[in-house]
């Protein structure tokens, strides 16, 4: 909007700024990478492979996920369907970027879309819509995204190396079932939103018996179905 | 199973993610623009997670364990209420965590 500015930011600017803007969000994602590290290990996982999976998946949820189904001896295909469904709504982060990197090398839009984890693109976004639109400005999402990418990496390598002393026996492995308790709380935002993780817990319970792990699939779909034909319930909100 | 399996499954999972994030960056003139997925995608965080969150409450190692003796149903239950009132994912982890260690503790 602000098109007063003489000088465009230089791509080093929008770099720093980037840095700037993803620092705060960096205190709640370096202890989640370090419990992740802990839990991946207590899954079953090898340390290598807990901190290999930070940068090959690179998304939160979805890695613990990831460790759940492994621990599980879920069939590959099922786990890759699985952590697809997770991961779905960067399909929505993906839109809402896009204008903004339009007409860019392939490179970079490789590069940006490899980064888009869901907090660089919370730190990017009021960027890219209220800030100036010159010509380096997709740098900035390169400076939240790098920032996080970082963060992650380290903070995982950390809590694997924090789990390899912390004793078995110390059920650990019920810190996964507490993320996504906490993830499942700042995710319910309307009734249907509790109607759908309600129904999709009630059904997953006799749904494991199905074969394949199929269950969680399943269930994660009545889940859906049910928050859709509840969306009347919700009131007039937006 | 095997450590090539271990690799290949997830480096299909970073495969299937990175298309996800690079769908409407670089295909975004191809990709339908309804309003629908929107509303469809809204629900599969709470759907995903719920459906996750009860078999590592009811069914650990397999067998349902329906009964008020489950100490992870108590710790799970006061991690809820901390996460409702907290809205914070570190501080509901070490409650939850806290409260496993000392029902444990008790029964044991």
């Amino acid at each position: 909007m602000n098109d007063s500015s003489p000088i465009p930011p230089s791509p080093r600017a929008e770099f720093l700024g980037g840095i700037r803007a993803e620092l705060p969000l960096l205190l709640g994602v370096v202890p989640f990478g370090m419990i992740f590290g802990v839990l991946g290990l207590a899954a079953g996982m090898p340390g290598w492979a807990v901190v290999l999976s930070s940068s090959l998946i690179f998304g939160g949820s979805s890695q613990v996920v990831f460790a759940q189904l492994w621990g599980a001896a879920t069939p590959p295909a099922v786990t890759v369907a699985t952590i697809g469904v997770v991961n779905l709504r960067h399909l929505l982060y993906s839109a809402a970027v896009a204008d903004f990197l339009r007409g860019l090398p392939w490179r970079w839009k490789l590069l940006l879309a490899y980064l888009l984890t869901d907090e660089a693109f919370a730190a990017a976004l009021p960027r890219f819509r209220d800030g100036p639109a010159t010509p380096h400005r997709h740098i900035f999402l390169l400076g939240t995204g790098f920032t996080l990418w970082a963060g992650w990496q380290l903070s995982t390598l950390a809590g694997v190396m924090l789990g390899s002393t912390i004793p078995a026996g110390w059920s650990l492995d019920f810190s996964i079932a507490l993320t996504f308790i906490a993830l499942l709380v700042l995710a319910v935002h309307r009734r249907s939103d509790a109607g759908a993780a309600l129904v999709a817990a009630a059904v997953v319970l006799p749904a494991m018996a199905l074969p394949h792990k199929l269950g969680l699939l399943v269930a994660a779909l009545a889940g859906i179905v049910a928050g859709l034909a509840l969306r009347h319930f919700d009131g007039k909100r937006a | 199973m095997s450590t090539t399996t271990l690799l290949l499954t997830m480096a299909a999972c970073g495969a299937v993610t990175f298309l996800i994030r690079l769908s409407f960056i670089a295909f975004g003139h191809h990709l339908p623009d309804d309003p629908r997925l929107g509303i469809v995608l809204r629900y599969v965080p709470s759907a995903i997670l719920g459906a996750l969150i009860a078999p590592e409450i009811f069914a650990v190692g397999g067998a349902a364990d329906f009964s008020p003796d489950n100490p992870r149903l108590w710790a799970a239950f006061i991690a809820l209420l901390t996460a409702w009132q907290t809205r914070n994912v570190l501080v509901t982890i070490a409650t939850g965590m806290l409260a496993l260690w000392a029902l444990q503790a008790i029964r044991f």
